[in-house]
């Protein structure tokens, strides 16, 4: 049962990162001017259901203090306190220390101190009592240390309510009645009101539950009732008179009218020899005894009860029993469409890593069967069929994978936020295509590198508010964060306006780094590249943020070994971009297969534009080593593949005889590829090569073929790369 | 036979516990995650019971409620809110709604079994 809690507390933990998420783009969508009900409510929201969760789970602290927010929230979604920036910029501090709290409720983290921030939320609701409507943005700063130290386990009864951790297994034990002392017995006059069975109550039920305690009903008075004409059943008019054990707690019996309506009379009173008490509980808000008609006779409407307290439940259960099956049914329709959208369930990611691995092999074992059987024979067995399905499915499970990239994003305003504070800096952020969707491996493991390339640009690019005016530009720095899809790739740009790369200084570090020789010549692009060599740091004091020369290098490889790639580009007292090319997914890939030198090789369909059998002379040497091709009127770079890889050259054909395929990569715009012939096109399932071997330049993994051998798979951008690049990087590494 | 009850809680980890620690006392537990797919949820399943949050997307617990009510097949059903919030205010709200009860949470299972039986034996 504990794993189950365990288990049940895992999502809750996945809630709060949600909840946290809308709370923090509420919130920032309320900086931004939009107060509209509709964002205050989502905030609130957000954090309220952080608070329910973490009270069912016993996280006092983090309780108490989400309780306190939220209080601040519901005072302003109620319009009491205006959200004014001062008032905002309180919830920005709350709302850091509660994503604290719900990081020490996972234990990743200890109690963080959020006194002040309580004090601050303490001097808003306070406020709030000396001026309503005005601005509250004073309080905030001269915030008086009053109040709270709340922080603690056992200090939130002030706040009116107790958590309780939930005992699944001990529910049988709570109902046992305490052992007393011999006590007078209870007397008990309850008279419903008049409208005590609306709203799906009934009457008889407390009176049930009471005689569970061992309570006799000693007298019931039906004077209330109207004869059988003026009768409505759904109305209550008995009185009844009860009596119950001493030994039963005043407690025990309240519960039980509990949900009892309003206007209804409940006295409970000890029976001693003198005279009776007054009403020790009214558990109904008020009891009033004018409310109750007691008039007219007649004696029908208990044994009505019965009859109806029998019938509904049958009716009932004989509808759910045959609703259940229906409701199945209904629910069987296609997951994309929005009126379903919402309701998801969430599913172990080392199952969906099986089974996309499941769906690779099936993927493979379908191209085996579609090389080994005639197409008659596929035919005959519906391969094509098949084939298709299995498509399906492995579309399908890659779109289980895929999450919008604004779970990587949305780490970034808090970091902001906090290297703002701690530099002095002015940065606003700007974000784009949040919503592209990614594989969620690509997601967890740009997380670094995205922290590295916004620390940087606030270390290195922003400048201080006074050098940014005067060089002319506004105090407040920008940072543009996007994302978009291009292709079989994800752009992912980290864009800041700042000072840009300084290229003496790096270029002088670099030399006395011993990075590159003192007479090397290098381009502009050259240089920017060695800011991600192992070791560079041009920072001359290491600060807290970034400088510890570790960052841009780490970024590098991290990108690298998703397949992706780093690019930057700087300009002088503009700026700097990173960008990054990452694959859509690390799973399946649309290849071609083409034959070299005997061997067979996967060009990534995505980087393929088209294939040529050139005519005589349409390739032509230009310098030695250095082939083109002309095509429809330009000139592009020819690479023969052979070279790259040293494979020998005795097979390869004649380029009349030889196909150039017509790449497109990002590094180097169209490259034509001098292959033997194209095998096939077919989607391969990429396995690692960087499990067993080194990484290899131009080479992008390894995928298993219909007939059972091994083909490589070419990771075309890293081929056709300038060689200039290739030089900086060697220099670099 | 088993009661069956709806809950309908915009926390994932709110419906699991609810159907945890309600199964484990005999109940037969259907969840929905807001008010809208609640009210569709109460036509397919026709619970003996509704249990339901109050702060949700799209409709609300007070909206939700009213809704049921207004459907003459559910009239008699109780409905029990359990919420966060206890303001004497938005207990009221609920009870003009139509809500047959209010429950308090953070919510201790046994006790949440007692108030279920106390409007649905």
């Amino acid at each position: 049962m504990s794993d189950e809690l365990d288990e049940i507390q895992a999502i809750f933990f996945e809630e709060c990162t949600e909840g946290l998420l809308a709370a923090e783009q509420g919130l920032a969508a309320m900086q931004g001017g939009d107060t509209s009900p509709k964002t205050i409510a989502s905030v609130f929201r957000a954090v309220h259901s952080i608070k329910g969760g973490a009270g069912a789970f016993g996280h006092a602290a983090l309780t108490a203090f989400a309780h306190r927010f939220e209080n601040v929230l519901d005072e302003i979604r109620a319009g009491r306190i205006a959200p004014t920036q001062g008032v905002i910029s309180v919830m920005l501090g709350a709302f850091d220390k509660l994503s604290d709290h719900v990081a020490a409720a996972q234990g990743t983290m200890g109690l963080p101190d959020d006194a002040a921030s309580l004090a601050a939320l303490e001097a808003i609701l306070a406020g709030k009592d000396v001026a309503p409507a005005a601005p509250v943005e004073a309080p905030v700063e001269v915030a008086p240390p009053v109040v709270v130290e709340s922080s603690a386990a056992d200090d939130i009864d002030p706040f009116g309510f107790e958590p309780v951790t939930v005992a699944i297994e001990d529910f049988a034990a709570t109902d046992a009645a305490p052992m007393l002392p011999v006590d007078p017995e209870w007397t008990i006059l309850f008279a419903p009101s008049r409208d005590a069975m609306a709203n799906g109550a009934e009457p008889v039920l407390v009176i049930r539950e009471l005689e569970g305690l061992g309570a006799r009903v000693t007298d019931v008075d039906i004077s209330g009732l109207p004869s059988l004409r003026d009768l409505d059943p759904e109305h209550a008019y008995l009185r009844w008179t009860i009596s119950l054990p001493g030994d039963v707690g005043e407690d025990q019996i309240g519960d039980c009218f509990d949900f009892v309506a309003p206007d209804s009379i409940v006295e409970i009173m000890r029976t001693s020899s003198e005279a009776p008490p007054p009403p020790a509980v009214a558990p109904a808000p008020s009891a009033v005894v004018a409310d109750v008609p007691l008039r007219e006779p007649g004696a029908i409407h208990d044994l009505l009860h019965r009859v109806e307290v029998a019938s509904p439940a049958i009716a009932a259960a004989a509808a759910s029993a045959t609703a259940t099956p229906a409701a199945e049914g209904s629910a069987k329709r296609d997951p994309r469409t929005a009126d379903t959208a919402s309701q998801t369930i969430r599913v172990d990611l080392h199952k969906l890593d099986m089974l996309l691995n499941l769906v690779g092999e099936l993927v493979i074992r379908g191209s085996i069967l579609s090389d080994r059987l005639s197409p008659a024979d596929q035919q005959r067995v519906e391969l094509p069929e098949q084939a298709r399905l299995t498509r399906e499915i492995q579309d399908t499970v890659m779109s289980l994978r895929a999450q919008p990239i604004r779970q990587a994003f949305n780490r970034v305003p808090r970091m902001l936020r906090d290297l703002t504070a701690e530099t002095g800096k002015q940065v606003v952020l700007e974000t784009q295509g949040e919503t592209t969707e990614v594989d969620k491996g690509v997601i967890e493991k740009i997380g670094d590198p995205l922290t590295h390339l916004i620390r940087n640009a606030v270390d290195h690019g922003i400048e201080s508010p006074e050098d940014r005016l005067r060089a002319g530009k506004p105090a407040q720095g920008t940072i543009r964060l996007s994302a978009a899809q291009k292709g079989a790739r994800i752009v992912v740009t980290v864009a800041d306006d700042g000072r840009g790369i300084d290229r003496v200084r790096v270029r002088a570090k670099a030399i006395e780094k011993g990075l590159i020789g003192a007479d090397a010549v290098l381009s502009d692009e050259e240089i920017d590249q060695l800011i991600c060599a192992p070791g560079f740091s041009t920072a001359t004091t290491v600060s807290n943020i970034s400088g510890r020369g570790v960052g841009m290098d780490v970024v590098r490889s991290n990108v690298e070994a998703l397949g992706g790639r780093v690019d930057i580009s700087s300009a002088p007292g503009r700026g700097t971009t990173f960008t990054l090319v990452l694959p859509l997914t690390l799973a399946i890939l649309d290849g071609m297969v083409v034959r070299l030198a005997g061997q067979r090789f996967v060009l990534p369909l995505a980087h393929v534009i088209e294939a040529i059998r050139p005519e005589p002379g349409q390739v032509r040497a230009t310098t030695p080593g250095s082939e083109v091709i002309e095509v429809r009127g330009t000139y592009l770079p020819v690479r023969r593949l052979t070279q790259i890889f040293g494979l020998p050259d005795v097979n390869t054909l004649p380029p009349e005889e030889s196909l150039v395929i017509i790449v497109e990569s990002e590094t180097a715009g169209k490259v034509g590829l001098i292959v033997d012939t194209i095998d096939d096109r077919r989607e391969v399932v990429i396995k690692s090569l960087e499990q067993n071997l080194h990484p290899i330049r131009g080479l992008g993994g390894a995928t298993i073929l219909g007939d059972g051998s091994i083909a490589l798979i070419l990771d075309v951008d890293a081929l056709v790369a300038p060689l200039s690049r290739t030089l900086t990087r060697g220099l670099a590494a | 036979m088993s009661k069956l009850i709806l809950t309908v809680d915009d926390s994932a980890s709110m419906r699991m516990l609810l159907k945890t620690s309600l199964t484990a006392q005999g109940f037969s537990i259907e969840a929905a995650n807001d008010g809208v797919h609640g009210l569709a949820r109460m036509h397919e399943v026709q619970p003996d019971l509704l249990i339901t949050d109050i702060n949700m997307p799209e409709m609300d617990g007070f909206e939700l409620i009213e809704a049921v009510r207004a459907l003459p097949q559910f009239r008699g059903t109780p409905i029990l809110v359990l919420s966060t919030e206890f303001s004497d205010e938005k207990k009221a709200r609920a009870r003009s709604a139509g809500a047959t009860g209010w429950i308090t949470k953070p919510f201790e299972a046994a006790k949440l079994g007692a108030a279920i039986r106390r409007v649905c034996p």
